[in-house]
């Protein structure tokens, strides 16, 4: 991609929008690609773009399509605030203002010759997705592989062809939870920490990759101590306002952190003193 | 180390101007000493002293003649290189999308002033600041680049302090009363029974390009003494001392303190002590259309970590309590700001703490954290 | 996707001055830019023409201080899509929210001939106290560049940008020296929500509160403050006793300093 640093950090590209997929009934999927022709648009795995929405306002999004296909950016949203109410409207061919990409990624490369698993919070599965599509795409340098993902209800469960795609792979293990079911849903019901005492994984070796709420990812956090791995083994991605994206607006601090750009992954060693402080 | 006389302000204003500088200075207006666009020394508020104390701000005479015989007032300079309204670019709704024009941070956009600007009587505390906005502004990956040609036309000419203000602490903050570099010149006014006068520094060649123009003769011994010792005055007659003493370490550690409560309950979180703050940079934006919707701008304005909107994330502010949002600007002055740019955001200057409308001192807050900490705390907490 | 059939705004008087209505008609250049857009249905100030509901978009001016005007606002309530409430009577009461501390009654028989007639309730309240409101747009009058915003921002779908902050920031924005720490005269700023853009204050006026308690106003250290420099109970208790003396932290306050 084009690094808009050297233009203006602050002025965003106009994209277009070359599909939408509804995920849920609230979540959904935008493909974008240039409006001004071109793109090869590198990004890592965890990265977000601040994508702006004509005459509404701008949002960090993180990015959730395959960082090796280069042709377009993918990002998957909830529609909650006034901007994405805004995105959900826009069809085929509708334009938006991207900036970035920003922020750090996930350590897909640090992980090599290791397990890893992915646990996963809701919307917390878009972020992830660009790092699971990399590590299947090497799967070969990874011990096991493992999905586990939360959601409230069977109907918010994101890239459902997907998810059974991967189900039916020999080298992914891939656990699908929901907090509340009525049938015909057969799967788990409960937390996604439930999830984890019985994952597939060699607790001394995994890196853990975790995306969700604040709440969920304390909670895994305790799930994989007890499993015994290792707090420099795991990485969580945390929101928090952001209105620059590039370290001046002030909003996304976390403590010492900026999260745009020392985070939005950071390592537990990193911000676990944090987590359990009030009101940070 | 040369001594200019008095009549030599006004050469240095008329050299700076045919060098086509805005010469901003400091200038008495509504009853405070604020900066602003000055023609001529006269308008310079000589002979006033502002009176400073928690919440409290009056601007008396002075019995001498002395131009910069007052201290920082309720502006900054930063105001003049990140504007408090600033327009980052317009869109202009089109058939198939949108248009963004007007690359707000280029050289030709109207919000970017051609002029450069000579920051005069700049104290030292201020010359600080300007570093500490340097690195948010221009040093990091990304740069502000209005902010960044406004910086790098300008002119500093700092003035050191012979006294200090009531509500001054830069001694503690290692920023003052003497300006250490960061300017193109510096002045040390020194005023007695006769007629006062400056000694001048030169900092860089553009300061030594303008002073060859300045009529002046070298100190004398006993004049560069005089200015040693009126510097130390002000050193020792500070308004407000802080301990830097592991204070990073010890805010950090103390985020559960009983004293954020108490400075909650008197807290307005009214934001003027980030408005006023020569180092805060936190800003948003703010996108607006007109009725028909055919164009909108995107606008950066100062924002604050005092409002519940500054922290919101889906669900809610993350800052819900009046306790955490002071929490955060006093942790982020006094000890985050060294985790992100290696050095305190606070110079010292007491603004936040003149300018509060209930006088709620930081300095006596860090003090009630440090005198509190640890041993009783964690008794309380054992029990 | 064009919308065919322009938005239809109504604008509905209950107790209060007009004064906010007139803001609208106020907007002089921009409001032809209003009539562009929308299908303007009810405005009593400028038209006695009313169009059929439902509206798009409903300004609602004033207070409750009657039965009848009690049922009269579900009416509008259910007929609008939005509802957005414009003013101090229409969001704390307003200046007729005094008598809340009061006695109506009393008022009534001195007042009038035949208190009989009078049919008033005890309070004068605001519009949310009785119906569920979209946004309340605050000030005494109403500021009309924020009107136009909210409107604008409800037809663009956006939110509109109408900080909830203190009357300081503005006042700061705009590099007026404070009034208050400079020994003026006490000024409500630091409680009050912005969207005057420190009017009375760039007149080396103080505050005096007309948008009402800003987010979470801190009334209690202000006066606390102004006890300490002199100020008797009774002026504390006026301060506060004013266009929106009835909204919660402004009403608490006085209340406080009540003998």
């Amino acid at each position: 991609m084009e690094t808009i640093r050297d233009v203006d950090p602050m002025i965003p590209k106009p994209f277009r929008v070359q599909q939408v997929r509804q995920e849920t009934p609230d979540t959904f999927t935008l493909e974008l690609v240039s409006a001004n022709g071109g793109g090869d648009f590198r990004f890592a795995p965890g990265q977000f773009n601040m994508l702006y929405v004509f005459g509404v306002g701008e949002i960090p999004i993180s990015i959730s399509g395959n960082p090796d296909a280069r042709r377009s950016l993918v990002h998957t949203t909830r529609a909650v605030g006034t901007v994405t109410k805004a995105m959900r409207k826009l069809r085929r061919g509708g334009m938006l203002g991207v900036r970035g990409p920003y922020g750090t990624q996930w350590p897909v490369e640090e992980a090599e010759g290791n397990d890893v698993v992915f646990v996963a919070g809701g919307i917390g599965l878009a972020p992830l997705r660009p790092a699971m599509y990399r590590v299947l795409s090497h799967r070969e340098k990874y011990g096991k592989v493992v999905l586990l993902y939360g959601t409230r209800s069977p109907s918010d469960i994101l890239y459902r062809k997907e998810l059974e795609h991967w189900r039916a792979r020999f080298d992914l293990e891939v656990f699908v939870t929901v907090d509340r079911a009525q049938r015909p849903w057969r799967g788990n019901v409960g937390v996604v920490t439930n999830l984890i005492p019985k994952a597939p994984f060699d607790p001394s070796s995994v890196v853990a990759m975790v995306c969700g709420p604040e709440v969920m990812m304390r909670f895994t956090v305790l799930e994989l101590e007890k499993r015994g791995v290792q707090h420099s083994n795991i990485y969580l991605s945390m929101e928090r306002n952001m209105k620059c994206g590039i370290g001046q607006c002030g909003h996304c601090q976390f403590g010492p952190e900026f999260v745009c750009k020392d985070g939005p992954v950071f390592p537990y060693t990193r911000i676990g003193h944090l987590l359990p402080k009030w009101e940070i | 180390m040369e001594r200019i006389e008095y009549s030599a302000i006004e050469t240095l204003l008329q050299v700076l101007k045919r060098r086509d500088y805005v010469t901003l200075a400091p200038i008495l207006r509504e009853g405070a000493i604020i900066y602003d666009e000055v023609e001529n020394a006269s308008q310079l508020p000589r002979a006033f002293v502002d009176v400073q104390a928690a919440g409290s701000y009056r601007v008396e005479r002075r019995e001498d003649n002395a131009y910069f015989g007052h201290h920082v007032g309720p502006t900054t300079w930063k105001k003049f290189l990140f504007p408090p309204l600033f327009e980052l670019f317009r869109v202009i709704r089109t058939a198939s999308g949108f248009r963004i024009e007007g690359d707000a941070n280029s050289e030709n956009h109207d919000t970017v002033p051609q002029h450069k600007y000579a920051f005069i009587g700049v104290r030292p505390c201020d010359v600080q600041a300007l570093a500490l906005n340097d690195k948010v502004f221009q040093n990091g990956p990304y740069v502000d680049r209005a902010y960044k040609v406004r910086r790098e036309s300008m002119f500093v000419v700092a003035v050191n302090c012979t006294e200090a203000g009531g509500t001054c602490f830069c001694d503690s903050m290692g920023t003052g009363p003497k300006a250490n570099g960061g300017y193109d010149l510096c002045l040390t006014e020194l005023t007695g029974d006769d007629e006062g006068f400056f000694l001048l520094e030169v900092g860089s060649e553009r300061g030594a390009d303008v002073a060859k123009e300045l009529p002046s003769r070298p100190a004398d011994p006993s004049e560069r003494e005089r200015a040693v010792e009126a510097i130390q005055r002000a050193r020792t007659s500070m308004g407000r001392t802080l301990q830097t003493d592991r204070l990073r370490e010890m805010l950090a550690d103390n985020l559960d303190h009983p004293e954020w409560d108490n400075v909650a309950r008197r807290c307005l979180t009214c934001a003027n002590c980030t408005m006023v703050c020569p180092t805060c940079f936190c800003s948003t934006v703010e996108d607006v259309t007109d009725l028909t919707g055919a164009t909108a701008r995107r606008v950066r304005t100062w924002d604050s970590c005092f409002t519940l909107e500054f922290s919101y994330i889906h669900g809610g502010s993350i800052r819900s309590t009046p306790k955490s949002r002071y929490r955060q600007w006093m942790t982020h002055k006094l000890s985050r700001w060294v985790d992100q740019f290696g050095e305190y955001g606070c110079v010292g200057c007491g603004r936040c703490i003149t300018w509060c409308p209930v006088g709620i001192d930081l300095t006596e807050v860090a003090r009630a954290i440090r005198e509190r900490q640890h041993s009783s705390i964690t008794l309380q907490e054992e029990v | 996707m064009k919308q065919q059939r322009k938005p239809k705004l109504a604008v509905w008087k209950f107790a209060s001055c007009d004064g906010c209505q007139l803001s609208l008609l106020d907007c002089e250049d921009e409001l032809l830019a209003v009539a562009g857009e929308v299908e303007i249905a009810n405005f009593p100030e400028a038209s006695r023409a009313v169009a059929r509901g439902p509206y798009d978009i409903s300004l609602v001016e004033g207070s409750i201080t009657t039965p009848h005007d009690a049922e009269r606002i579900h009416q509008v309530r259910r007929a609008s899509k939005v509802l957005i409430t414009i003013g101090a009577c229409a969001t704390a009461g307003g200046i007729q929210a005094l008598r809340n501390f009061k006695d109506v009654r009393e008022f009534a028989s001195i007042v009038y001939a035949n208190p009989a007639t009078i049919e008033a309730l005890a309070k004068s309240t605001p519009i949310a106290d009785h119906v569920f409101v979209d946004f309340q747009l605050r000030g005494c009058p109403i500021n009309k560049y924020q009107l136009l915003e909210v409107l604008s921002a409800y037809l663009h779908g956006r939110k509109p940008n109408i900080p909830n902050m203190s009357v300081c920031v503005e006042c700061k924005q705009r590099g007026i020296v404070c009034g208050l720490v400079t020994h003026g005269p006490p000024c409500l700023g630091p409680v009050t929500h912005a969207g005057c853009g420190a009017l009375c204050p760039s007149y080396h006026r103080g505050c005096f509160g007309c948008y009402g308690p800003k987010e979470a106003a801190n009334t209690g250290s202000l006066s606390a403050w102004w006890a300490g420099k002199g100020m008797t109970e009774r002026e504390l208790l006026w301060n506060y006793r004013n266009f929106n003396a009835y909204a919660e932290a402004f009403r608490k306050e006085s209340e406080a300093h009540e003998e």
